[in-house]
């Protein structure tokens, strides 16, 4: 049996909705990030796939992932360091309760 | 550039920005304010006797001291400056309110430089609108003279000061897109430029968008101007504004209104002015009549003044709108007039509002005994706003109804004696406060401890009655001042002397 | 004439005014008095003497050969210039009647500095009270002087603002504060029509000036024949406004009612202002402008009926009065109002205008025995502290000066011979029965009532009873007893100047002849009304009040004015007030201010029906971005298929 694209591209797709799904559904925020990763790497899994079959002589799709990589590992330091921060001051880390910049 | 001395009008309230943002305490903060604020007034008599001397000379220019620095070529936009009378008039109109304002905030509380700073950058705005024949440069001054009103009321206001702060900066804001829209359109109708004195040379603004720019740009000075229906502002927003601001605010900035009127509206759209005055007369002949009535019945002191300066501006516009010498003559000289003698006003109700702690008429009585400078004061404005003879009022009054009475239809005769009838409400107002709050008992008995004026507020309160006394006392030589500036080629079209 | 002694006049009692009000709280009272009486003493004698230089100098300036006296300006200067044309001047014109109230002004307003010595003495604000005078007197002076309307206009009110100082001058009393109000505003209320009829006036004239105005009235009004308003000229129209001013200083009904109010100020400042100089202005005000009134014959009879009304009005009203200064206050305006009948029936074919000449000498005349009896009410009231006859009687014992000077100035008024006011009424009867008998006749009614008040008043302050005076009243002292001295002297005594000599119309020489018939007949009248009030009153009895209660409403009515107060108060509190001043301010806080705040409110509303959209809730965004991405995508893979 052949690993074809579709075996890839499949659980990536799973994977994208679930982080999709999560985002919208969770209200922690770390639960919020820990989805937005899955979106990420879902898509990180599509860039190397692609660029694996389709141009197989091509590298851009793995230098963007690896750019991916670097980006959201900065953003994940940056969003945990504002969450922290946003907890010492509220105590708490839901976002649908952090409404004090409001009015 | 700065051979001019125009710019130093500008320039002077900018160096006092930069100097009150270094200062630490407020022992600087006041010297900065009042040296710069005197430097302006010397500034503005050396115009004035500079200018005298040209005009004994025998320049006839419509403006003098012009300039113009371009400023951004691809719209035309220029910095350009440039005086007659009037405007000198104003200057030094402005530069007195600003030094007394200066004195009035002696004990301004909280933060006293972030105060001054927006004091002094609504002052800029101020000067350059009153240096100004650009009509873009012109509008910016505007702005910035208005902008800064929402967050001296806001912050350092009284009562719902909120509610009042919005509500005025709303509806400035308001009149000046009717403004901005008006300008604009001068621009494309006018032969592609802002200056005022090309456009009226020109006489080239196309007649059949006349009537449109003039009702937009009359419109959007008259809010300013506080015109019946569009005046709400000014009681809410007098009421709630610190005492320097209430000054700046009804002696200077609603003068700004009648200013743009004369020089905007009338002075580039003559034929448009002759045909439409009859409907801004009727409003303005409403707001003098109406705002006195008003006065009769409140009971808060800023309130009444607030009427009473309604039913004054609406003199000042009722009299533009005449389209004479002696009427417009009398107009700008009752801008002057209004604008010292509501500074007082505002100043002395600041002072004994900052005493008692209330501007109820009806909580406080007696205080000729309890404070006798600041009472004599006060009947002092209270006789020049009701038209004494030998204080401002009453020369200003006189000039308006003797040139609105040169007009010999029925209309503008009925409309001439209903603003007559304003002298005899006015003093029925003028006088119930000064029997009430003045004279008679004391009311309050808390009210005996309290104390006359300091000497910071004698120095306001004087120079403003001085100036007051001689314009009352002199006022040939502020009506050639100002008379000589009337370009005869308006009134050519509108076919008056 | 050199200009530095007229300029003085006017300079002294401004200079006084400005060096006792701004740094009279440094002085003693005594040092502020004594500047005040020796600053009016300098004028007096400056104005003695540019009056006395003016008809006796034989000056070609002031008299013409033919021994017509002219009009003369002394000087005058460009105060504002509205047109080339219209220009308001400051200066100084010596006429006839200028020159007559140079000598009336000084003299009452000396008199009253002096007095004011005695009857003021340790008052809180002496100081300030006499600054006050001075002001007035400055004002009064420029206005008898003035070359133009405008400039009288300017004293007008400057006069009127003085006057509403001096009533307020207690001014911890309230009934003082709102009397003092109350005659700015009905005052004010009256300048409003003079102002009008001078805006009217100048507008067809092109001039303010007196002298133009008057010499040839006939070629400077060519230009307002034809031009009518309402069925009348406009030319009537304008006297009749400026009449309107008039009627206000003047105290004419309708707009007395501030003068007895008035009486609350100190009473030399009723002697000076309220009886002898500023109330007299209307009179003067109509005097000025005679010759154009002449051209229209229906303003002068206006004049002649407002001062007949009004002379019957308050000479009724008087008789029903306790405070005695309200009674000299009734009878101030009837005298006025006798003044103002007398310029009414003036005319050129009637004696050459006697009522004209009339008017003036009952000015004069009035103005010595008017000061002269408030002074004495002064020196009554500050004997025994109060206003109310009720509290007087049997002063005679007490305070034989005030006594004998009280009587003389009630003999002059009623009209006795040989005082003044015999003479100068007799001239106003005379006039007006040679231009009706019928207004005549009335005329001589209410000089017959005229007596029979002041007598009332003598005998209710002098005899009557004889009531415990806590402690013995007496006279005031010498500051106070001299004017009164003084003024009754003048009193006995003016009525023999040839007032004709001095003061006419245009002029001319007037040789005063007696009409024996009509001086008999009001003298009858005046000692018949004096018996009378002689036999009410001398002593106790009562028959006054058996009389008042016989007919009990108009007793009522007369005490009470005639209601004109309470009509006053409905007007201005239930019309003006509560129907016009109360609707417009709840229109504009509710209507007008409720637009704005509507326009506010909608947008208000606006943006809060589509803040939803924008409710900062990522997650929102994100489900909203999903499936318009993937309607989207249907949209187009439908499209592409």
């Amino acid at each position: 049996m052949d690993l074809t694209l579709i075996y890839y591209l499949v659980p990536s797709m799973i994977m994208f909705c679930c982080g999709v799904y999560g985002f919208i559904t969770r209200h922690n925020m770390i639960a919020m990030l820990i989805s937005l990763e899955l979106m990420l790497n879902a898509v990180d899994i599509n860039f190397v796939v692609f660029n694996r079959y389709l141009y197989p002589h091509a590298l851009e799709g793995m230098f963007f992932t690896l750019f991916a990589i670097a980006i959201a590992a900065a953003e994940t330091a940056v969003a945990i360091a504002i969450i922290i921060n946003v907890f010492r001051a509220a105590k708490n880390i839901d976002v649908a309760d952090l409404t004090k910049m409001k009015n | 550039m700065f051979s001019n001395i125009l710019i130093y009008f500008v320039l002077i309230p900018l160096i006092m920005l930069a100097g009150l943002a270094l200062c630490q305490n407020i022992k600087q903060i006041r010297a900065v304010a009042v040296t710069g604020s005197l430097a302006l007034c010397g500034l503005s008599v050396y115009l004035l006797l500079e200018y005298l001397g040209l005009r004994a000379a025998g320049d006839e220019a419509p403006m003098l001291f012009t300039g113009s620095w371009s400023w951004f070529s691809p719209l035309n936009i220029n910095l350009a400056v440039g005086v007659d009378g009037i405007s000198v008039a104003m200057l030094i109109l402005s530069s007195v309110i600003l030094l007394t304002g200066s004195f009035a905030s002696w004990k301004i509380d909280p933060l006293p430089k972030e105060f001054f700073l927006w004091l002094v950058l609504l002052s800029t705005g101020v000067f350059g609108f009153f240096i100004s024949i650009d009509l873009f440069t012109m509008f910016m001054f505007y702005e910035v003279a208005l902008i800064p009103m929402y967050l001296l009321i806001g912050v350092w206001g009284s009562g719902k000061k909120n509610y009042s702060a919005m509500k005025l900066t709303l509806m400035l804001m308001g009149g000046s897109a009717f403004l901005m829209l008006g300008l604009i359109g001068i621009y494309y109708h006018g032969g592609e430029t802002w200056n005022l004195l090309e456009i009226a040379n020109n006489s080239s603004i196309d007649p059949a968008w006349q009537n449109t720019l003039f009702c937009l740009t009359f419109v959007g000075f008259g809010v300013l101007g506080a015109m019946f229906p569009f005046h709400t502002w000014s009681p809410d927003g007098h009421a709630s504004a610190p005492t320097a601001v209430s000054m700046l605010h009804a002696g200077v900035l609603m003068k700004l209104g009648g200013y743009g009127c004369f020089r905007v509206a009338i002075y580039l759209m003559p034929q448009a002015a002759n045909e439409l005055a009859w409907i801004f007369l009727i409003l303005t002949g409403i707001s003098v009549v109406y705002g006195a009535f008003s006065a009769c019945v409140q009971t808060d002191l800023k309130y009444i003044n607030a009427y009473s300066s309604v039913s004054h501006c609406g003199l000042v516009l009722f009299a533009i709108l005449m389209l004479n010498t002696t009427a417009m003559t009398g107009a700008i000289m009752q801008m002057l007039s209004h604008g010292l003698m509501t500074a007082l006003f505002f100043a002395l109700i600041g002072m004994i509002y900052g005493r008692t702690h209330t501007r109820d008429i009806r909580l406080m009585g007696g205080l000729m005994k309890i404070m006798p400078f600041l009472a004599v004061c006060y009947v002092i404005a209270g006789m020049a706003s009701l038209g004494l003879p030998g204080l401002s009022g009453f020369v200003a009054e006189m000039t308006i109804f003797v040139g609105s009475f040169e007009h010999t239809d029925m209309f503008h005769r009925v409309f001439t004696i209903l603003a007559c009838c304003s002298i005899v409400i006015t003093a029925v107002y003028i006088l119930r406060v000064v029997g009430k709050l003045l004279f008679g008992p004391v009311y309050d008995e808390h009210h005996l401890s309290l104390t006359d004026a300091t000497w910071w507020e004698r120095t306001s309160t004087i120079t403003l009655i001085i100036c007051v006394a001689a314009i009352g006392c002199f006022p040939n030589f502020f009506a050639n001042l100002i008379k000589f500036t009337f370009s005869p080629s308006i009134f050519a079209v509108i076919g008056m002397n | 004439m050199e200009f530095t002694i007229p300029l003085l006049i006017l300079a002294i009692p401004l200079f006084m005014f400005l060096l006792l009000g701004l740094a009279g709280m440094k002085m003693s009272h005594k040092l502020a008095g004594v500047l005040g009486c020796l600053g009016m003493g300098t004028v007096l004698v400056l104005s003695y003497y540019t009056a006395f230089t003016y008809y006796f100098s034989g000056n070609p300036e002031f008299i013409s050969a033919e021994g017509v006296r002219l009009q003369s300006v002394i000087f005058n200067v460009d105060w504002l210039a509205f047109t080339p044309n219209l220009v308001i001047r400051l200066g100084f014109l010596l006429d006839p009647i200028s020159a007559m109230m140079l000598i009336v002004i000084p003299t009452i307003s000396f008199m009253v500095h002096l007095y004011s010595m005695g009857y003021m003495k340790g008052e809180k604000g002496f100081q300030r009270y006499y600054a006050f005078l001075s002001l007035f007197s400055f004002s009064m002076l420029g206005l008898v002087v003035a070359t133009n309307i405008f400039q009288m206009y300017i004293f007008w009110e400057l006069v009127g603002a003085s006057s509403y100082l001096l009533i307020g001058f207690f001014y911890t009393l309230p009934s003082a504060v709102s009397a003092s109000k109350k005659a700015f505003i009905v005052t004010r209320f009256a300048d409003l029509g003079f102002l009008v009829g001078i805006l009217i006036l100048s507008f067809y004239t092109q001039t303010f000036d007196f002298i133009t105005m008057t010499s040839q009235p006939g070629a400077v009004f060519a230009s307002t024949a034809g031009a009518t308003f309402m069925g009348c000229s406009v030319l009537t129209w304008a006297m009749v406004l400026i009449f309107m001013g008039g009627m206000g200083k003047s105290a004419m009904m309708p707009l007395h009612i501030w003068l007895p109010d008035a009486m609350e100020g100190p009473t030399p400042v009723s002697a000076l202002i309220h009886a002898a100089t500023m109330v007299v202005a209307g009179v003067y005000l109509v005097a000025r402008m005679f010759p154009v009134y002449l051209q229209v014959p229906t303003s002068l009879d206006i004049v002649l009926v407002v001062g007949a009304i009004t002379a019957l009005y308050a000479a009724i009203v008087a008789c029903a009065q306790i405070d005695i200064k309200r009674v000299l206050a009734f009878s101030t305006i009837s005298q006025i109002a006798f003044m103002m009948v007398s310029l009414g029936v003036a005319r050129p074919e009637i004696h050459e205008c006697l009522g004209y000449m009339a008017s003036m000498f009952h000015l004069f005349t009035h103005a010595m025995f008017k000061a002269l009896l408030f002074l004495g009410a002064g020196a009554l009231i500050h004997a025994v502290h109060s206003n109310n006859y009720t509290a007087m009687g049997g002063l005679r014992k007490y305070m034989p000066i005030t006594h004998i000077t009280f009587l003389i100035g009630c003999l002059a008024i009623a009209g006795i011979p040989p005082f003044a006011g015999f003479f100068s009424k007799d001239e106003i009867l005379s006039a007006v029965y040679a231009y009706s008998p019928f207004w005549g006749v009335w005329m001589t009614a209410v000089a017959g009532l005229t007596a029979f008040y002041m007598f009332r008043l003598y005998y209710l302050i002098f005899w009557w009873n004889n009531p415990d005076y806590h402690h013995r009243p007496h006279d005031g002292e010498m500051a106070m007893s001299l004017p009164l001295i003084i003024l009754a002297t003048i009193s006995v005594v003016a009525g023999f100047i040839p007032f004709g000599k001095f003061v006419t119309w245009r002029g001319h020489e007037y040789i005063i002849e007696m009409n024996w018939v009509v001086a008999s007949v009001s003298v009858i009248v005046a000692v018949v009304a004096i018996l009378i009030a002689r036999a009410l009153y001398i002593r106790e009895n009562d028959m006054p009040k058996r009389m008042a209660d016989s007919c009990r409403w108009l007793w009522t009515a007369a005490n009470r004015r005639f209601y004109w107060d309470e009509i006053y108060l409905f007007i201005t509190h239930k019309i003006i007030f509560n129907g016009i001043c109360r609707p417009i301010a709840w229109f504009d806080r509710h209507i007008i201010d409720g637009t704005m705040d509507g326009f506010a409110y909608i947008t208000n509303q606006a943006s809060y029906a589509i803040r939803n959209f924008q409710s900062g809730k990522i997650q929102q965004y994100v489900l909203a971005y999903l499936i318009g991405a993937l309607l989207l995508a249907i949209v187009t893979v439908c499209c592409v298929l």
